[in-house]
């Protein structure tokens, strides 16, 4: 591997106070519980900030906010709240290397993503929404299509930002109002985005914003105020939700995990397919629940591709997330590091075989080197259950029916990877893998115009395009 | 001359439909079903937990045959359980007003109804892709096409009432794809079994469509807690079952089409929510390049 100077992107841009309120009613507000957090970055365990935890009581005020601007948001012309979504989208790509490097410092990830993909599509999502608010009697639903209320939005850490504008930029083109809460671990951008909101001057109430943990989640979507749950995380807090939302009139999206397969026939080009099953695991050091995290390779060319890939990931460079070089950032959480290393260490108890390349690991923060097993069983747990880290399993199949059989032998459905020349081939299985994405000889591929979401245990309802309207209307 | 007699009936015996066979429950459980003014009418099948089994195995193993056969192939099959519907017209006008709470007439319009529903969801079959699915415009060189699919397995808690709303709730559920196991009205469940022998005659592959006679606070809970049902209609729960039914459905995150809000009118037009409560999109990427 080349030897790179450090090209670390700097930390100046960004101005993090020490600590932060809740956003309610488009004011900073102290919670009325005692209870802070402290947001560190993953790559250093530096404490960034302090950021409350909000209880019930400063959750029904975010509820009330909401409620009470959604009157006000609702019956604004389409054609104007347009107007301030675009505003927001003009001011993210404004701020986009601050919010960039934030992200960056809060999550682990490499800069390299935050700023080129991140941010380019958090922007794109308030751009391709706010020309749907004065266009949804166009949008296939009825003539007058009507918003749901008071949306209650729960996201994860894994694109802050990003799975933020998916929930809010969708539910205020549709005249929704919005509670927001983020992942304990990743608050920062969206206490920024609560500041992007005031620049754009945003009716108060229309969002506010509540960090806290599971707690305030629970406080959130069971709040009676609230109309609209969407939530994306885990399958087993998607579940809890599901039931504690029955007998209720509350509509529901969820965006659950995944255990996605990536399928390279022995006719797919080599390298692409090696690049595409990098980018699939790997990108977001795996914290994707789209990741392409079971490799299914046709027997006849497994030898080849692994040498190739193992050649490949020997070049990957972890390490400083603001360095402009780095390939794989650090892993969001002691928590999560933890799950990855419990998760690999029963791959190898369950026989199969563990391989990393030589990497060396900062010695602090969380980092976890790229991993790939071999000799893969379809009954171990790393191919079974969701690891949410750049872990990889391999298998292997002989025929294509034997490849939808083991793609599909999984309670999770939202996306795949099919790798062939052969369009009929391709074409043939995308018919059968029972996925909402799939992404033939390419991986990871997010655009706004772009439906988003699962089959079956990874959730339902759609994010993005025309599809993505729907969860916030009334039909 | 013998004095001429009244020649006795033969009268039909009413079992379950799973998997395009007619068994009786497994359990031997039947229970009375009286006209509304209390008369005997017959027995039907009471659906044991196993019953419930078998009828998802059953849609289970037709999901992959039906999911896959081509829209006008499926729309022509709706069409044609229609043509059967319409060729039994009198019998269920017949067993409609046994059950009593309608006179002949009316009883003959919801048949009609009932004929005019399938007929008009067979032609959604191969319109709804293309009013649901979207070629879409991503910031890239790649082609991207999203098309609805169906969920899979389908429990369907059918309404009250003999036969236009259990019409009503099966074919949205089937021209798009999916298989479905059907609790029947518990109270009517005899139009329901009669619908079965029109499905059994209208080249409806078997396991598409299974019908369970019985009571539905019972069956129901057993299919929403089902791990091989992808979905779940409750149209015909009642609020305490709806929740029950919807909680259980968490499990492995059904859609769950909660009970309507209010009354449903079944003659009124019946939108497209239906056949949309139990579609997946599916978003197929490729790049573009030379």
């Amino acid at each position: 591997m080349f030897e790179y100077a450090p090209a670390p992107e700097s930390r100046d841009i960004v101005d993090i106070r020490p600590s932060y309120g809740l956003f309610i009613n488009g004011e900073w507000v102290e919670p009325q519980g005692e209870e802070r957090h402290k947001t560190v970055n993953p790559a250093t365990e530096e404490v960034l900030a302090e950021v409350a935890w909000a209880g019930e009581a400063d959750v029904d005020r975010a509820v009330q906010a909401a409620a009470k601007a959604f009157p006000v948001w609702s019956a604004m012309p389409g054609a104007e709240r347009a107007k301030y979504l675009f505003r927001i989208a003009r001011i993210i790509q404004e701020r986009a290397r601050e919010l960039a490097v934030l992200e960056t410092l809060d999550n682990g990830k490499p800069i390299r993503e935050s700023r080129d993909v991140d941010l380019p599509l958090v922007a794109a999502h308030f751009f391709y929404y706010a020309g749907w608010a004065d266009k949804l009697a166009y949008a296939g639903f009825g003539p007058d299509p009507r918003p749901l209320g008071v949306a209650g939005q729960v996201i994860p850490w894994n694109f802050p930002l990003l799975m933020l504008a998916w929930k809010i930029a969708p539910a205020l083109a549709c005249g929704n109002t919005v509670v927001l809460k983020p992942a304990e671990t990743t608050p920062l951008t969206a206490l920024a985005f609560a500041d992007i909101c005031r620049q754009a001057d945003l009716p108060p109430g229309v969002v506010n914003i509540v960090t806290g943990a599971g707690g305030t989640g629970a406080a959130l979507v069971n709040h009676p105020g609230v109309d609209k749950v969407a939530f994306t995380g885990s399958t087993e807090v998607g579940r809890l939700i599901a039931r504690s939302l029955a007998g209720t009139r509350k509509k529901l999206t969820l965006e659950l995990g995944g255990k996605a397969a990536n399928i390279v026939f022995d006719d797919a080009p080599l390298d692409q397919a090696v690049e595409g099953i990098v980018n699939g695991i790997f990108f977001n050091q795996g914290h994707v629940c789209c990741a392409g995290s079971r490799l299914l390779v046709q027997e006849s060319i497994a030898a080849d591709l692994l040498e190739a890939l193992k050649r490949r990931l020997g070049t990957l460079r972890l390490g400083d997330p603001l360095d402009k070089n780095t390939d794989i950032g650090a892993i969001n959480s002691a928590e999560q590091l933890a799950k990855i290393r419990e998760l690999s260490e029963a791959g190898e108890a369950e026989g199969a075989e563990r391989w990393s390349p030589a990497c060396p690991i900062p010695d602090r923060g969380y980092w976890f080197p790229p991993t790939l097993f071999t000799g893969v069983a379809q009954s171990h747990r790393i191919a079974r259950e969701e690891i949410f880290g750049p872990v990889l399993s391999v298998l292997t199949f002989r025929t294509p029916a034997e490849a939808v059989e083991k793609a599909n032998n999984t309670p999770y459905g939202l996306s795949a990877g099919v790798w062939t020349e052969k369009a009929s081939l391709m074409l043939w299985m995308a018919s059968r893998l029972r996925a909402g994405v799939v992404w033939s000889n390419t991986f990871n591929r997010f655009d706004p115009a772009s439906p988003f979401g699962g089959f079956k245990e990874s959730g339902y309802g759609r994010e993005g395009g025309r599809h993505g309207l729907e969860g916030y209307l009334a039909l | 001359m013998s004095e001429r007699t009244e020649r006795l009936s033969v009268r039909k015996t009413y079992k379950l439909f799973i998997g395009g066979a007619f068994p009786r429950s497994e359990s031997g459980r039947s229970y009375v079903v009286t006209s509304s003014k209390g008369d005997f009418i017959a027995n039907a099948a009471r659906a044991s937990r196993k019953d419930a089994r078998d009828a998802v195995s059953a849609a289970r193993k037709a999901f992959p045959g039906w999911s896959g056969a081509t829209a006008y192939n499926r729309g022509q099959i709706l069409y044609r359980i229609a043509e059967m519907l319409e060729g039994r017209r009198a019998q269920f006008v017949a067993e409609i007003t046994a059950v009593g709470g309608v006179g002949a007439k009316q009883a003959g319009e919801m048949v009609d109804a009932a004929v005019d529903r399938l007929v008009w969801y067979a032609g959604w079959s191969d319109k709804i892709g293309a009013v649901l699915g979207s070629a879409n415009p991503v910031a890239g060189p790649y082609f991207n096409l999203s098309s609805p699919e169906p969920t899979g397995v389908v429990a369907v808690v059918a309404p009250q009432g003999p036969l236009l709303g259990l019409v009503s709730v099966i074919a949205p559920v089937i021209v798009t794809g999916n298989t479905c196991v059907v609790v029947a009205c518990e109270r009517a469940p005899l139009p329901a079994i009669t619908l079965a022998e029109v499905l059994a005659t209208s080249d409806l592959p078997g396991g598409v469509v299974n019908i369970l006679t019985g009571s539905a606070a019972e069956i129901a809970p057993w299919l929403a807690g089902h791990m091989d049902v992808n979905g779940i209609d409750l149209t015909g729960a009642d609020a305490e079952l709806a929740v029950t039914c919807e909680e259980l459905a968490a499990e492995n995150l059904k859609r769950v089409l909660r009970p309507p809000v209010d009354r449903v009118d079944w003659l009124a037009d019946p939108g497209i929510e239906r056949m949309t409560a139990f579609l997946e999109t599916k978003t197929v990427w490729h790049p573009i390049g030379v």
